[in-house]
């Protein structure tokens, strides 16, 4: 009876403990989730026109944070490819980077983004509360962002987390 | 003995006394446009905000490009006139409260402020109970059995 009290204080602690364990303090949930894409204007790169957040909405789409400079998003390129190859449409956000730099980048690696939009100076990238390339927003016909993936795109975070989303309810 | 416990007092309270100070603080670039208040303002906003990419520190005290970033926007965010209020909202509405060193007391973060009060109240009150229980053990004499025993415990001491 005398060690009850403590026991169950101890259990709690552990519990909490566990649970502080399993998680990844680089991963803070974006307040963005549920809201509408942000706003932006910028140029595309290699493209005459102009790029908003206006042209994002009609389908589906994965909104990609990247940069030629970032180690993260050489692991997960060979993935957004084939999502790419398997009509899945990728909009790249080159963050902080330089249009050569990107455009050699891509020339290398391969193309998986239907667009590029070139955020030389990371402002769209402020907006959308990108706080480490590569970090992709899924976005749904409405321009709305239903998911936001930290850090590269996984198999496991695609096949379980955003293809469910994205042929969720279809009306 | 009394040296000892004032000697680990003082120990444990080092920390407390001299604030470790960051060896490499960077250099606070606030441009000439702010005023002394304005200023004052922005050291006090980069001070409770996290930087996001650097685990437990400012965006003071860090020289990621974030937290540059977010130094001139909190900077030139001042220099429109904005208040505090306004730019800690700018804040969470991109990357939510975990912005803010200093929570906000709202629904799920009840627990959390009242959390260290709960512990405080339900510590004293087992400490009331332990000095009240003390209290009534020394009003009442030892019973005869216990004398018996003490009294064999020193007979035994005797050589």
């Amino acid at each position: 009876m005398r060690f009850l009290i403590p026991a169950a204080l101890l259990v709690v602690l552990l519990v909490f403990l566990g649970i502080g364990l399993k998680r990844d303090p680089r991963e803070v949930p974006s307040p963005l989730v549920g809201k509408p894409a942000p706003a932006f204007d910028l140029a595309l790169l290699g493209e005459p026109q102009r790029y908003t957040q206006d042209d994002l909405k009609g389908r589906p789409v994965l909104v990609n944070f990247w940069a030629s400079w970032c180690a993260g998003c050489r692991v997960e390129h060979p993935l957004l490819v084939k999502l790419a190859g398997e009509g899945v449409e990728i909009v790249g956000m080159d963050y902080k980077d330089t249009d050569e730099a990107a455009r050699q980048w891509l020339q290398r690696h391969g193309n998986p983004y239907r667009r590029v939009v070139a955020d030389v100076q990371g402002t769209a990238g402020l907006d959308w509360g990108v706080y480490g390339v590569p970090e992709t927003f899924v976005l749904d016909a409405n321009g709305t962002i239903v998911y936001k993936q930290i850090g590269p795109m996984t198999e496991q975070a695609w096949n379980e987390k955003i293809r469910p989303l994205l042929q969720g309810p279809k009306s | 003995m009394r040296l000892a416990h004032w000697g680990l007092a003082l120990l444990l309270a080092l920390p407390v006394l001299a604030p470790a100070q960051p060896p490499d603080a960077p250099p606070q670039t606030v441009q000439a446009t702010l005023d002394a208040g304005q200023q004052e303002r922005y050291r006090r906003l980069v001070h409770e905000l996290r930087c996001l990419v650097c685990q437990n520190q400012t965006i003071a005290d860090s020289n990621a490009p974030l937290a540059q970033d977010l130094r001139s926007q909190v900077e030139r965010q001042i220099a429109e006139g904005r208040s505090d209020d306004e730019i800690r909202h700018y804040m969470t509405a991109r990357y939510g409260d975990f912005v803010l060193y200093k929570p906000p007391v709202q629904r799920n973060t009840v627990f959390l402020w009242a959390g260290p009060f709960l512990l405080l109240l339900g510590a004293l009150a087992i400490a009331l109970r332990q000095l009240l229980r003390r209290r009534d053990a020394a009003a009442a004499p030892a019973a005869m059995p216990d004398r018996q025993a003490l009294q064999k415990l020193l007979d035994e001491d005797r050589p």
